[in-house]
């Protein structure tokens, strides 16, 4: 098994931190695992992206121009990452602020209402643990006890209290993503 | 009748141990000689010889390493504050000091002067100030004064053109890091002994890690300045001594 | 038990430094390794270890406290940026005149100038062949993982001392700053020896020490640079470090390293998968070089593709290893631009294969 992932978005989105702890969750799993994040000054406010490798095997390149996955939470990334997606692969965004639908019919397209959800929690820092839950539904690559497991190493401890808010959250995401484009 | 009197009990004046015998280069008339001297001096009254670290700077003492027998580093141009900083840092028991020419303390190196002053580095810095790049052959300094001639200043320091002479030591006692400044010169037995008094009380002030303490000498060039030693001394005190003022710019508040 | 960990390569650096028993750190920001004295300074490893690290005023100011630590026969360290290891190099100069160990710490990006933050290798040249002014060579490290950094700071300091010669890591955007599994070597105790050549207060019965760079006699100057390549061609002899993967079939090579090497074995995997009997040979030491293995090499591929993240630096190197051999060219994105294993892949075909 290899997944490569791309995730994108405004910065404050949680897009890097999203990546980490799928990541840190690959780790708990005895996968290996690779994090790249865009960095510089187009992460203050501008968009920003990581990509995320998980595999069986030692992984070669960290950065890559052709995803499995990619997840998309603004139109900027939709617009750039789109057409990254491997035929068959998956492309899951996030609807609100969308301008448009993807146009792509050889992947596979999910789309996940996280920042409604986030507002329905009354806690929008959770909107990308919803969207996590999302990607985890499609491809369960990580057990559920692994992703919290992972949380715990990402979190700083003052902050632990809050994994059950985002088992939750993950749940959420699950129950709410919603197929719009089958291969 | 003259062998006699050479007995150990009758010696008034005898070479510091922390003098190595090296022969030095520096031109007769010379004030760095004098400074050296008073330097080693003092750390050998304070029996701080195996506890001393020196760094050389680049410039008409860029041998200095050889005439203090401490272990010394021989630094690039103007960076001895920032090697005094890397050694103090690793060695905070220990006393440190630099000694600088104006050229490479407030030209090139007037950015690790300044900062290694503001952060109190606990080190001692002996700045020597003659208004002139001697080694290189007489050329401007950031100290030479205005209409001064200088090789690279050949009708005299204009100004306009090429800046204000740079008053660093009043420059760094503003800064709260700097903790003991104070200007002096060596060029009469009265001020050579002021002199070392400052350099003796800024070399204790190490201990108490209360920040930089910074020593100018006001000295001259005889050579660069194309003078005989008298002349240059007359020429220093007429001159130099009405901009650069001797006394204590920044005494500890005790 | 070794620990495990998903760190970012800059701060797994910054980790293995304080682990390794370093003594001191001076350093300035710039991106993309300000995750070094970030990490360092949250750690307090004045607390944890003694380690003294502190933000100088520049990059110049720096590597002076590095040479003054250096002096005094402690493990000092310094990393920057590009365009602040140019800044570094005379003092680099000075320490290597000297012949001081320490540890430098270059996480390329693109250039001349103030060029790009995004991730190069276009300071190849700058790092094997000295950098400064003057007849001097840095031991030259390159990792490829987050977990090789970590192993050759420990490495580094090693060599460092052996040779009493400055070492440099010669890392990237790409590997500073990508998280990976690590495993960490456990905490090792800061020296207490004091070196004989080290300005650490004169000994009773001995001479005072003197480090310095300065000979103002011409013959003095050229015994210290005969030492100098004395020393250098010890390392030559020793301190070769290299990978070779599927070479043992290969028909074509392709050389890279770092950054560009994990990308080029991505290319190399897809050409595997077409058919084209492809390995790969990554320079773990940049200097030295390894021009033998590379030289073998040549007796059986018809072709090699170097892939670096610049305008073709280390292709020189190749072609004097290959000596005429067999045709080696040089495939290349700059500017911060990263080569995908698509281009790679097409440009052995075209290059090399169908040239």
């Amino acid at each position: 098994m290899t997944e490569e992932i791309i995730i994108a978005g405004f910065g404050g989105q949680g897009v890097l931190s999203m990546g980490q702890i799928l990541c840190y969750s690959g780790v708990m799993q005895g996968k290996e695992v690779s994090w790249m994040p865009s960095y510089g000054p187009e992460m203050r406010g501008g968009t920003a992206n990581c990509t995320a490798i998980i595999s069986d095997n030692s992984i070669s390149s960290p950065v890559l121009n052709a995803f499995d996955t990619a997840i998309v939470l603004n139109q900027p990334s939709m617009d750039k990452f789109e057409d990254s997606v491997k035929p068959g692969g998956l492309l899951i965004y996030e609807h609100n602020g969308m301008t448009r639908k993807p146009r792509r019919k050889d992947i596979n397209v999910w789309a996940i209402g996280a920042y409604d959800e986030s507002l329905k929690m009354n806690n929008v820092k959770v909107f990308n643990m919803i969207v996590l839950g999302g990607f985890l539904k499609i491809k369960p690559i990580i057990e559920m006890g692994n992703v919290i497991k992972g949380l715990e190493k990402v979190l700083p401890e003052r902050y632990h209290h809050l994994i059950p808010l985002n088992e939750e959250a993950i749940n959420r995401g699950m129950s709410i993503i919603s197929q719009e484009n089958k291969v | 009748m003259a062998e006699n009197l050479i007995k150990p009990e009758n010696l008034v004046y005898k070479k510091t141990s922390v003098m190595t015998d090296k022969v030095m280069h520096y031109c007769p008339g010379c004030g760095h000689g004098t400074a050296h001297r008073i330097l080693a001096e003092v750390i050998d009254e304070m029996g701080i010889q195996n506890e001393t670290i020196g760094v050389a700077p680049v410039g008409c003492s860029v041998l200095a390493y050889n005439y203090f027998d401490v272990d010394m580093t021989e630094a690039a141009h103007g960076r001895a504050p920032a090697v005094a900083t890397g050694i103090r840092r690793v060695f905070p028991e220990k006393y440190v000091f630099t000694y600088q020419g104006d050229g490479d303390l407030a030209a090139i190196g007037t950015a690790e002067t300044i900062h290694a002053c503001n952060r109190g580095e606990n080190i001692l810095i002996v700045f020597i100030n003659n208004g002139i790049y001697g080694m290189t052959g007489g050329q401007m300094a950031p100290t030479t004064l205005e209409g001064m001639k200088s090789s690279t200043s050949p009708r005299g320091r204009d100004i306009k053109t090429m800046g204000n002479p740079l008053k660093i030591t009043e420059l760094v006692a503003q800064l709260p890091g700097s903790y003991f400044v104070t200007r002096q010169s060596v060029h009469t037995p009265g001020s050579v002994r002021k002199a070392k008094r400052a350099i003796k009380k800024a070399m204790e002030y190490q201990k108490l890690n209360k920040g930089t303490c910074l020593v100018e000498i006001v000295s001259n060039c005889n050579s660069g300045w194309k003078m005989t030693p008298v002349q240059a001394n007359k020429w220093m005190e007429e001159n130099m001594f009405p901009f650069f003022p001797l006394g204590d710019i920044k005494v500890p508040q005790e | 038990m070794k620990e495990l960990r998903l760190m970012k390569g800059n701060e797994a650096l910054a980790e293995a430094a304080i682990r390794a028993g370093a003594d001191a750190y001076f350093g300035y920001p710039i991106t993309p390794q300000s995750e070094v004295i970030e990490y360092l300074m949250a750690e307090n490893p004045a607390e944890r270890t003694g380690m003294v690290v502190l933000q100088a005023e520049s990059e110049l100011a720096a590597i002076n406290m590095v040479y003054g630590a250096a002096g005094c026969g402690k493990k000092a360290m310094t990393s920057s940026s590009s365009p602040g290891i140019s800044l570094k190099m005379e003092g680099i100069s000075y320490i290597a005149g000297a012949e001081l160990p320490c540890l430098i710490v270059n996480v390329v990006r693109g250039g001349p100038g103030l060029g790009t933050i995004q991730p190069s290798q276009s300071d190849y040249f700058q790092a094997v062949k000295g950098g400064g002014h003057g007849d001097y060579k840095l031991i030259v490290l390159a990792p490829a993982t987050v977990q090789e950094t970590v192993d050759y700071v420990k490495l580094g300091f090693d060599l460092a001392f052996k040779y009493r010669n400055p070492v440099m890591i010669l890392s990237d955007g790409i590997i500073g700053q990508m998280m990976e599994k690590v495993e960490l070597f456990e905490q090792q105790a800061r020296s207490t020896e004091e070196p004989e050549w080290a300005t650490v207060g004169k000994k009773p019965g001995r001479d005072h020490v003197i480090v310095t760079s300065l000979q103002l006699q011409s013959e003095e100057q050229e015994k210290v640079n005969l030492r100098l390549q004395a020393k250098y061609r010890e390392i030559e002899k020793n301190e070769v470090r290299y990978e070779t993967i599927m070479t043992e079939d290969a028909e074509y090579l392709f050389v890279a390293f770092g950054s560009a090497a994990r990308i080029t074995r991505k290319a190399m995997e897809m050409a595997r998968a077409k058919g084209i009997k492809v390995g790969l040979l990554r320079p773990q030491t940049l200097f030295p070089y390894p021009y033998e293995a590379i030289n073998k090499l040549a007796d059986q591929v018809k072709g090699i593709l170097t892939v670096e993240m610049n305008a073709g630096q280390m292709v020189e190197d190749v072609r004097l290893a290959v000596n005429g051999k067999v045709k080696v060219e040089h495939f290349g994105r700059f500017g911060g631009m990263i080569p995908n294993p698509d281009e790679i892949l097409n440009a052995l075909e075209q290059k090399i294969i169908g040239g």
